[in-house]
């Protein structure tokens, strides 16, 4: 029930978002929509439901935006700068980072961010590792690693989804 | 006011276009798979967000459209590059020869052991 309730407030949102209105008959018609669509997709969209809704999460989650917003675009400064030289400076090498998060969804959260930050693009994740391609190898050791890449968000992450 | 939230709407649409230039500049100029995809990704996802957004800016009625649009982009444009580069490493492609450390390669022969094994 908490699951189907949540998949149903997140398709409306996003409904009045597309539509942009709150005419009477527009919001109806969502309502509709949304209601055929949690009904048919609940079970796979979400796995925790409403409890992913908790403020603490939500403001977390805030948070994080902006972390995560900072870090890109310095991923795609120092991208930028790395192309427009005449040789590109380039040490990469496919590094092993260790995780403590636990959910699937935790994980997936952790590895899209990193794709998106500083000069690296994860590979695989398998089990409690993730393999990064590193287009700057500043360290081999995993702990170290961990440190350099993904520390900062994993604890933002371990608050929002853990 | 609608005046500044415009033309801070150009800016954002310009330098998203600048990021793109500089993304497609980039597959042009890397050496291998993996790294070509590094600008590929980085620099189209913040070019695609700049541009849409600040279409959303100059236009305030699309605004919530283009954050949505936005979103779903921030959110499947790593899964895609992602994918993208677990494939290719799996279809035999590999690393720059001027590659420093290859963790993945000894994880991959563990993970088949462990296949055959069980």
């Amino acid at each position: 029930m908490s699951r189907f309730i949540f998949s149903f407030i997140i398709y409306f949102a996003l409904w009045v978002g597309f539509t942009t209105s709150l005419n009477g008959q527009e919001l109806f018609a969502g309502g509709l929509v949304a209601l055929i669509m949690a009904l048919l997709t609940a079970k796979e969209f979400s796995e925790e439901g409403l409890e992913n809704l908790t403020p603490h999460k939500i403001f977390y989650a805030f948070l994080y935006m902006f972390v995560f917003l900072w870090e890109m675009v310095k991923a795609n400064v120092d991208v930028a700068k790395r192309v427009v030289q005449p040789k590109i400076p380039l040490n990469p090498g496919i590094v092993e980072v260790p995780t403590q998060l636990k959910s699937n969804p935790a994980k997936l959260a952790l590895a899209n961010s990193i794709t998106l930050t500083p000069g690296t693009l994860t590979v695989d994740i398998i089990e409690d590792k993730l393999y990064i391609h590193w287009i700057d190898v500043k360290s081999e050791d995993p702990k170290k690693t961990f440190e350099h890449i993904s520390s900062t968000f994993e604890k933002y992450i371990k608050e929002i989804f853990e | 006011m609608m005046d500044i939230i415009e033309i801070i709407g150009y800016i954002l649409a310009s330098v998203g276009v600048l990021f793109l230039f500089l993304g497609g500049l980039g597959i042009l100029r890397m050496p291998d798979v993996y790294n070509r995809m590094q600008a590929g990704t980085k620099a189209t996802t913040l070019g695609a967000v700049g541009t849409i957004m600040g279409v959303g800016l100059i236009h305030p009625e699309w605004f919530f459209k283009t954050l949505i649009i936005s979103l779903f982009i921030l959110l499947s444009n790593p899964i895609s590059s992602h994918a993208l580069a677990r494939g290719s490493y799996r279809s035999g492609i590999k690393l720059w020869q001027k590659k420093k450390i290859d963790a993945y390669k000894n994880a991959l022969k563990k993970e088949k052991e462990k296949n055959e094994a069980a």
